[in-house]
């Protein structure tokens, strides 16, 4: 690297080569059936078995790094459910 | 018995078409009898790359309907006795080609001619899993490009699953082809280098075509580009890769990379 490459742009092709190695391993490993909307619909449906859903009220997120991936599913109970579950 | 060949890629634009008329050309050139075989039904451009658009009488459809002999839809090229097109059809849709209809041309093509070249469309629907179904050998054509490089992908995925090979236990040969190419811009670090592609993939590399003006040139004329100009840069990646498909061992060149220090100096703003 010289002197000259500080006043550049940052490389791209790097970024592009970590991005397609993290992507791939993750398409290849759940190749057919995707493995976090299986889980994430399991989920919600055990959870709809015990209270009431409100389709707007759920949000999933998902991150996907290169050893784990993240699902995160955030489910508002409304206040009366949880009272009557407890 | 000849071998068949599938040039296949999953995203458009990357160089199918282009690449099968430069290798059936080059195989052709050879002395080895050649047939492209179209399966882009409904948008066919193999003609048109191969400058015989206004000699199509009959296409693949209509040979698997039973409308018109194989003899009679094959279309000689005006400059290579030995190299033959298939066109697909323009009008119909991708539905009318059967799993059936194809293995039939497919075997009476491979008792007629040494190398049979199955241009198949973009995408991973009917007409690009029939175009690979009964391949001995797949061409993986790519760009250098994050989008380009994941759908090979999830093609190399099907070239193992979908295949008549890969369903009998057998395995597809698959070899990379990588196109538009620039040295430079890879050089420079913004562009996805061979190696870093090579690496992602994991498949033996056939050949690389550099980013040239002279592909352009040969389909503004129609003629394959290793008929051309077959001196030009790409013809000659073209015809490098077509021996390794023959079989041959060469070593392989990154085209423009060899640069004396006059190319390093006024190289760059050429490019």
């Amino acid at each position: 690297m010289s002197i000259f490459s500080l006043f550049r742009k940052q490389r791209s092709a790097p970024m592009a080569r970590e991005r397609l190695q993290v992507l791939l391993a993750h398409e290849r490993a759940s190749s057919g059936s995707d493995l976090v909307s299986v889980l994430r619909e399991e989920i919600l449906a055990v959870i709809a078995k015990h209270v009431q859903l409100d389709s707007d009220k759920v949000h999933v997120k998902m991150d996907r790094d290169e050893n784990v991936s993240i699902l995160e599913i955030d489910v508002e109970i409304p206040l009366d459910a949880a009272l009557q579950a407890a | 018995m000849g071998k068949v060949i599938v040039v296949t890629s999953g995203k458009g634009g990357v160089g199918k078409t282009t690449s099968s008329a430069a290798l059936g050309a080059a195989l052709a050139h050879k002395g080895d009898r050649v047939v492209i075989v179209d399966f882009d039904v409904g948008l066919r451009n193999l003609d048109l790359v191969m400058g015989a658009e206004r000699r199509v009488v009959y296409d693949l459809v209509n040979v698997i309907q039973g409308e018109a002999k194989l003899s009679q839809a094959l279309i000689r090229d005006k400059r290579l006795e030995t190299l033959f097109l298939l066109p697909a059809s323009q009008t119909r849709d991708k539905d009318a080609l059967t799993p059936s209809g194809v293995e039939t041309v497919i075997t009476e093509l491979k008792r007629v001619f040494d190398w049979v070249i199955c241009d198949s469309p973009a995408g991973i629907e009917r007409g690009a899993t029939l175009a690979m179904r009964h391949a001995d050998i797949a061409v993986v054509v790519t760009n250098p490009e994050v989008s380009s490089v994941r759908d090979s992908d999830r093609i190399i995925g099907l070239l193992d699953a979908k295949t008549v090979k890969a369903e009998q236990g057998e395995r597809i040969e698959k070899h990379l082809l990588l196109t538009r190419y620039d040295s430079n811009r890879a050089e420079r670090g913004d562009m996805l280098k061979v190696d870093d592609v090579l690496e992602i993939l994991s498949i033996p590399l056939i050949g690389i075509i550099p980013e040239s003006m002279d592909v352009l040139r040969a389909s503004n004329i129609g003629a394959p580009v290793t008929l051309a100009d077959a001196r030009s840069a790409p013809a000659m990646a073209y015809f490098d890769a077509a021996r390794r498909l023959a079989g041959e061992v060469l070593p392989i060149t990154i085209p423009g990379e060899k640069r004396g220090i006059f190319g390093k100096i006024f190289g760059r703003k050429a490019a």
